[in-house]
């Protein structure tokens, strides 16, 4: 058997050149394991062999465009079969850093990758969906263990072996559902899950309910009349023909259209595209899911100060959560630019 | 900002500041049930009650009557 080889992405500080001080390091490569790298061949036994620890500084893998792509292209040149990242525990640059490596490096060269950081690091929100992700201890006393298991998934997958759910291997969920044959039905399952509940035993849920994150209100308007107002949609509302090709589901994506002088939205021009309900109606008067024909009478009226030019607009449906922030943060971007004081969206 | 939603139990639950109940997911400022001309009414008193609840101070997710 050959022995497979492995890359390990590591920041300033794990790699031995300085802590904060050193954060401006641009990438470099060095043959063999450093620092955590050494417990990583422990870990990875005769099977694999660390050949090169690639390294960044967090600032500069960060703030520099280009420097994710850096890092991968010396990745490359070592011609990895596996690309360990981290683990990153809860440092935020740092944890960013290793989810852009691992999934750029998979993308780019086609390799087996996993990260590691603790499940309160910001990234992990970010690329749970995307890369497998061992969760960690805060710091790096949870070294050890940590990369135990991240050798472990590493050599699972550069074997092309499925991996089991994120329970048994230890890794985050990634949202992914994965269709299997239960040995007793649901009813059964849940009936017993409930007395063990009653009883106070220990039972386990098989769909944990999300935990979102509380949003502060935002302060009232003081008058709509004198406000601009935009008008959001998560109905899959898009010009007829799907030009910009918005996804019925999953969207990665939201998309903006130009509204301006605009009073009816027929229904030869727009459609829905959502594949979460059946869209019949909306497609006969797209107004039931985007109230722009009453909305330019109140601004006629006066009840609203004045329309944004733009309607925004997604598909919400099957929806990951960070993508779904995602859109949030550059609608809420855009909104300011515009000097948007108020939103109406209506969602199905 | 305030959202429309039919299914305004579960915008609240999700933590949704501002809502108005609309009339369904499949029409949601709309209802096929009605004439063009009082659907249009409809969806006016909608948006009307829309921005309402963008001029009114919540504390927590609230859906506004």
């Amino acid at each position: 058997m050959t022995t497979l080889r492995v890359v390990h992405y590591l920041n300033q500080f794990f790699a031995g050149i300085g802590s904060e001080d050193k954060a401006d390091t641009p990438p470099g490569r060095r043959e063999g394991p450093t620092g955590p790298g050494r417990l990583l061949q422990q870990s990875l036994g005769d099977r694999a062999q660390v050949v090169t620890t690639v390294y960044c500084g967090d600032n500069h893998v960060g703030e520099k465009p280009g420097a994710v792509e850096d890092v991968v292209g010396l990745i490359g040149e070592a011609q990895p079969d596996i690309v360990i990242a981290g683990p990153a525990f809860s440092a935020g640059r740092y944890g960013l850093a290793c989810g852009a490596v691992a999934v750029r490096a998979r993308e780019r060269l086609g390799v087996a990758v996993v990260t590691g950081m603790h499940p309160d690091n910001a990234a992990a929100e970010i690329y749970r969906t995307k890369v497998p992700i061992v969760p960690t201890e805060k710091t790096a006393t949870g070294m050890a263990e940590a990369l135990s298991v991240m050798a472990r998934l590493a050599l699972r997958l550069a074997a092309h072996e499925p991996l089991g759910s994120p329970r048994q291997e230890g890794y985050l969920p990634t949202g992914h559902r994965v269709f299997h044959e239960a040995a007793r039905p649901a009813t059964d399952r849940a009936v017993e899950m409930l007395l063990r509940k009653v009883r106070g035993e220990r039972y386990t849920t098989e769909w944990e309910v999300p935990r979102y994150t509380l949003v502060p209100p935002a302060p009232p308007l003081r008058d709509p009349a004198t406000a601009k107002i935009a008008l959001v949609t998560t109905g899959g509302l898009v010009p007829t023909g799907n030009p910009d090709r918005l996804e019925s589901g999953y969207a990665t994506k939201w998309l903006r259209y130009s509204i301006k002088g605009v009073s009816e939205l027929p229904p030869e021009r727009w459609q829905s595209v959502h594949g979460g309900f059946d869209t019949t109606l909306i497609n006969l008067d797209p107004h039931r899911v985007v109230p722009l024909d009453v909305a330019r009478e109140l601004e006629r009226e006066g009840a609203i100060g004045s329309l944004f030019d733009e309607l925004f607009t997604t598909t919400g449906n099957t929806s990951v959560i960070p993508d779904i922030r995602r859109f949030a943060r550059e609608m809420t971007q855009a909104f300011k630019v515009a000097g948007v004081e108020g939103v109406i969206l209506t969602s199905t | 900002m305030v959202q429309i939603s039919a299914l305004d139990a579960l915008a609240k639950s999700i933590g949704s500041n501002r809502i108005v109940r609309g009339k369904a997911i499949t029409s949601v400022v709309g209802d096929p049930t009605l004439n063009p001309e009082d659907e249009r009414k409809f969806r006016k008193r909608l948006v009307q009650k829309a921005l309402e609840a963008l001029r009114t101070p919540v504390e927590e997710p609230t859906v506004l009557a």
